[in-house]
């Protein structure tokens, strides 16, 4: 079987990426989909674990982790609409009406 | 063999990952992240995890990432050809990424797991991996998954509300 360490690896990588991604990115589309890479990095390592102990309960909470990023898709991308429809505009950088 | 197949869907999950951060166009970074998605079912399969492994393809690959298709319908095409992809300051952010992979790698590196136990008992006692995960689901966890339900209908209403926000009667 595969070393627990590889899978590690490859979810720290997808963790890493999804963070440098909602960091650097200025498209608010794609920041949603790096925080999908998130979310799927943190079900890889539930699995891994679930695979380690021998025990189901991973895969139950990775079930829970999907719905939650089904909701959030559909809630954060009706957000974008809403702001595409009244900015015309994509970029992160340009909604500022908070001055923060 | 098993160790070059998850090679293999690794590399493949870490190159759809990147070209969710380089692309231009996000049509091209969403099927960049499909890359990853299937990447990553395959290797659920490998971990013995096959219900999660369907559900990956059923729910990510075929719902969420439709939804971010239909999103990315509304949107023009000539905005991300003229606007720079990242922000200024971006170096100083991927530095910080790299410090992060550095310092979570070496307490990785630094951990000695035990054999992998599998899922050899529990099949033996179930029969298949949907059954031992629906009985841990339904039996032990019933009250977070009606409470999921609760939140998939609030998500529902919302979406419906900020979908029509901003529409002149």
């Amino acid at each position: 079987m595969i070393p627990q360490n590889w899978v590690l690896f490859l979810s720290l990588s997808l963790f890493t990426i999804g963070i440098i991604g909602v960091m650097i990115r200025k498209n608010l589309i794609i920041l949603l989909l790096s925080l999908e890479l998130i979310l799927n990095s943190v079900n890889l390592n539930l699995i891994l674990f679930s695979h380690h102990w021998g025990n189901t309960l991973g895969q139950v909470f990775s079930i829970f982790v999907m719905t939650i990023a089904a909701g959030e898709a559909a809630i954060g991308l009706g957000i974008i609409i809403a702001v595409y429809r009244t900015k015309v505009t994509m970029d992160a950088d340009s909604i500022n009406e908070m001055e923060g | 063999m098993v160790e070059a197949i998850f090679f293999v869907l690794a590399i493949f999950s870490i190159l759809g990952g990147l070209g969710v951060l380089i692309f231009r166009q996000p049509i091209h970074c969403a099927i960049s992240l499909l890359l990853t998605l299937l990447s990553l079912a395959g290797i659920y399969i490998i971990l013995g995890a096959e219900f999660i492994a369907a559900a990956q393809i059923v729910i990510y690959a075929g719902g969420i990432l439709i939804i971010f298709l239909f999103a990315i319908m509304f949107v023009s095409v000539e905005e991300a050809e003229k606007k720079k992809k990242w922000i200024p300051s971006w170096p100083s952010f991927i530095l910080f990424g790299i410090l992060l992979f550095l310092s979570l790698m070496f307490f990785i590196r630094s951990t000695i797991f035990e054999k992998a136990k599998g899922f050899s008992e529990v099949l033996s006692k179930y029969g298949g991996n949907t059954e031992a995960v629906s009985d841990t689901l339904y039996n032990y966890y019933l009250i977070p998954f009606e409470v999921v339900s609760l939140f998939l209908l609030v998500a529902m209403v919302g979406a419906i509300l900020m979908g029509g926000w901003g529409v002149k009667k």
